[in-house]
């Protein structure tokens, strides 16, 4: 069977222990996983080259980021002890997860372009000095002195396994020169390994990477023994590291979808905005909303949405229409269909769209099940169903006067605020309750690379410092 | 007769006369503690509502079957006196405590037990690698814990001096519970700190007590072989196959031996088979029987033996004079293995939490 060991300084360690990955539907295995011990991610992490990157330019690197980009999407790439397609890659993903065949391969081309246009994301977080600051240290830009120092030595990540797209996420981090120690999420090895087989095809050293897959225990001595880091996961995972200034969190959005006073009347002609909000991707990213604001016609916009969400069917990952992700974990998707429920036994909520269907968002096959896109009108903003995130499709629609919007809406990653009107722009801009703002017709989930996103990684690896030098007479 | 056939004959015959051995060892020890004279307050009190006398109805260890599981809330709060046999009460007793990680501590009482139990664990550790006359470091729990006197007696018996450290493992438990990870990492390092004090400053120091959390934060800091360490004993906490060669190879470098335990305040020490690559670095462990035996059950039916090399429940059973304790579940589990040429009776691997509790206990990460 197909073995992914654990990779240390970018070698292959094979250990004692393993989980074993099941194909979502059929119960099959598809590859076992060695599980490292905690221990050994610190001694490692301890022991690391974090000069491994520094021979090297930023320009090489985001070269070789280049090379990878082809690598990543048309490469026989080595993986564990075989070696992988990227069809191959595709079918894994797919088998191991339960998300549809399209959605992975539309995750894996935005890997690609984070990977090809990764000079373009660097600039971005970088405002667009000369790069050659980073390798020297200091340099000088629009006639000022900068300098520079990585204070993240080795940048650690524990990953998740909702959505592929979310490793473009951590990669820059490479051309920033950090040394990188991976956490993969118990169902997604596929992703973080093929992207470091890529970069090392490409010319980046092997040493520079460090892979293992571990238990909860693991994560927490990742993120404590790396000097920077990223974690992703839900507010139980996150939570307990939201005040350590190390660790960027990338925990649930909250996204959400405005609509002004002054487009609020227009707002079927927005209706497919609203839904792709929601729906692109299976509903499985921090960037899908998770709820529409508007100051009227709620009930009629959650109508709509229902009237299209009651269509989705859930069908099987290989099917081109599928776009619901299968829960190879059952339980889970009945315990996310119970919390629903229970909160709408709460007066002032009602699910529109198991209305128009006539049966469960929760849906059965075997050993798998599926949520069926959801939407729920709210009548009352301080429901409780107004501010949940779910992984799959789900959004509630609440009424709200706009005056109040930037306030009330709480923390939320990206909002996509339809408005011309300028008081309204003005109150959203200042608040503080959001981390990407969208004004205008503009989805969720549609990011520009060159800005960054939920905190800015160089800034999280580098720290600016006063440098002077004594000019050669 | 083949090799193999007469290898399997004698470890049958050992297998035989080890079994005889614990049903007479079985009859004294109930004939000790329920009569009158000799047993304890607890047990002669038992008995007097029993509806048959276990002097006359236990005959061999299988007959402890007619005792109901022990149960731990027994032993948790006082009076801790009702546990002297009377047999014993002239005699200075210690009470000792288990971890505490869930309320009111179960207590034992102990008079020799702990001695003569790490006396019969000194029988298995190496002349070479735990080098008689050689002195210890127990960096592990202190306290009411029984593993703190015994590793100094095992050091002593040895003819070594033993150094100790503080380290109170509930105020870890507790720092965990309540997510104040950093404090408890401080104290963590607090304890390494004082470890790698003694070892610097005493250089007949070869031999080492530690859990694996405090070895690896040792081993992070320095060699344990270049500083003079033959022979590490490990236990206090789970270890993993995986912790297991880890251990071996990185953090000893191959060049210390690794001796893991487990044990407990409530059965003694137990012994693990000698490593041999077969196993796969699996740790199984052996009860001293017939002071004591570990026996692994189907969770679901506690009074069936799980088949060998399936996961079950641990069931402990302690048999001497200071202790009855029959046939008590541990919050453990782990995989039953066949009787071995050194330890021919049941042995236990890769024993962690149980499984089949509602909510995960917070083990002592000490």
């Amino acid at each position: 069977m197909l073995h992914i060991p654990a990779l240390r300084f970018g070698k292959a360690y094979t250990s004692v222990g393993h989980t074993t990955l099941l194909h979502h539907a059929t119960g099959e295995p598809v590859a076992e996983v060695s599980q490292v011990n905690v221990g050994m991610i610190v001694r490692d992490v301890h022991r690391m080259d974090d000069t491994v990157l520094e021979s090297l330019t930023v320009r090489e690197i985001l070269s070789m980021a280049k090379k990878a980009a082809d690598l990543f999407m048309t490469g026989r790439l080595p993986c564990g002890n075989e070696t992988q397609s990227f069809d191959d890659y595709i079918r894994q993903i797919s088998a191991t997860t339960g998300m549809p065949v399209s959605y992975c391969r539309s995750n894996a081309d935005k890997i690609r372009r984070v990977l090809a246009d990764m000079d373009v994301i660097i600039a971005g977080l970088t405002r667009g000095f000369d790069l050659d600051i980073i390798d020297k240290g200091y340099g000088t830009h629009e006639g000022r002195s900068l300098s520079f120092f990585r204070e993240g030595r080795v940048f650690g990540a524990v990953l998740p396994s909702n959505s592929p797209g979310v490793h473009g996420l951590w990669l820059p981090a490479i051309a920033l020169k950090a040394p990188i120690v991976l956490k993969p999420g118990r169902e997604e090895p596929w992703t973080p390994l093929r992207i470091i087989e890529s970069l090392v095809a490409a010319g980046l050293p092997r040493e520079a990477f460090g892979f293992y897959p571990t238990d909860h225990a693991g994560a927490g001595e990742l993120l404590r023994s790396t000097n920077r880091s990223m974690l992703f996961g839900g507010s139980a995972t996150t939570d307990p590291w939201k005040h350590d200034p190390r660790v960027e969190i990338h925990g649930p959005g909250y996204s959400k979808i405005i609509l002004g006073d002054d487009l609020a009347d227009d707002w079927s002609r927005h209706l497919d905005l609203i839904a792709t909000s929601i729906a692109a991707n299976g509903g499985r990213s921090c960037i899908n909303a998770s709820a529409v604001w508007t100051p009227r016609h709620g009930q009629a916009i959650a109508e709509a949405l229902a009237k299209r969400f009651a269509d989705v069917e859930a069908l099987p990952v290989d099917d081109p229409n599928a776009s619901v992700a299968a829960f190879a974990n059952r339980a889970m998707a009945e315990s996310m269909s119970a919390v629903i429920d229970n909160d709408l036994r709460v007066n002032g909520a009602t699910d529109i769209t198991e209305q128009l269907r006539g049966s469960s968002r929760l849906v059965q096959h075997g050993r798998i099940a599926y949520l069926l896109p959801t939407a729920v009108w709210c009548e009352d903003r301080e429901h409780p169903l107004v501010n949940r995130e779910f992984l799959f499709p789900f959004a509630s629609v609440v009424e709200c006067p706009t005056a109040d919007m930037a306030d009330a809406i709480g923390p939320s990653l990206v909002v996509s605020a339809i408005t011309n009107d300028a008081a309204l722009r003005r109150s959203l801009m200042a608040s503080t309750n959001i981390d990407r703002l969208n004004v205008g017709a503009i989805p969720t989930w549609q990011l520009s690379w060159d800005q960054p996103h939920e905190g800015n990684l160089f800034e999280h690896l580098y720290r600016q410092r006063a440098f002077q030098t004594e000019s050669a007479a | 007769m083949t090799v193999a056939e007469q290898t399997s004959s004698s470890l049958a015959q050992r297998v035989a006369a080890a079994k005889k051995r614990l049903d007479e060892h079985t009859r004294e020890i109930v004939q000790w503690h329920f009569d009158p004279k000799t047993g304890c307050p607890f047990w002669l009190d038992y008995a007097s509502k029993l509806s048959w006398d276990p002097r006359r109805e236990v005959n061999c260890y299988d007959d402890l079957g007619k005792f109901e599981p022990f149960e731990d809330e027994w032993l948790r709060g006082g009076p801790v006196r009702q546990w002297v046999p009377k047999g014993l009460a002239d005699r200075p007793v210690f009470v000792f405590e288990t971890g505490g990680s869930t309320g009111v501590p179960k207590a034992r009482i102990n008079i020799d037990d702990f001695r003569i139990d790490y006396e019969l664990f000194s029988e298995s550790l190496s002349d070479e690698c735990f080098p008689k006359g050689t002195d210890w470091l127990m960096l592990g729990p202190s306290g009411p814990r029984r593993l703190r006197l015994a590793v100094e007696h095992l050091c002593q018996h040895r003819g070594g001096i033993c150094f100790t450290v503080d380290m109170d493992p509930r105020w870890v438990v507790k720092l965990i519970k309540s997510g104040r990870m950093d404090l408890m990492y401080e104290y963590r390092d607090h304890v390494v700190n004082q470890g790698l004090t003694l070892l610097r400053a005493h250089e007949n120091i070869q031999c080492l007590f530690t859990t694996p959390k405090l070895l690896e934060a040792l081993c992070d800091r320095v060699s344990l072989k270049r500083m003079g360490i033959k022979g590490v004993f490990c236990g206090g906490t789970q270890l993993t196959a995986q912790f297991h060669r880890f251990a071996r190879e990185e953090l000893l470098e191959g060049a210390i031996d690794f001796v893991p335990t487990y044990g407990n305040t409530l059965m003694g020490l137990a012994c693990h088979k000698p490593f041999d690559p077969v196993d796969n670095y699996s740790i199984i462990y052996h009860a001293p029987s017939p002071r004591a035996m570990m026996e692994v059950v189907d969770p679901d039916n506690t009074d069936q033996l799980a088949e060998y090399g399936a996961l079950g429940r641990t069931r402990l059973t302690t048999l001497t004079k200071e202790f009855f304790l029959p046939r008590f579940l541990e919050r453990d589990e782990g995989v039953r293995c066949p009787p071995c040429d050194r330890w021919p009776w049941d042995g236990i691997a890769d024993v962690r939490p149980f499984s089949g509790f509602a909510k995960p206990i917070v083990e002592g990460v000490y």
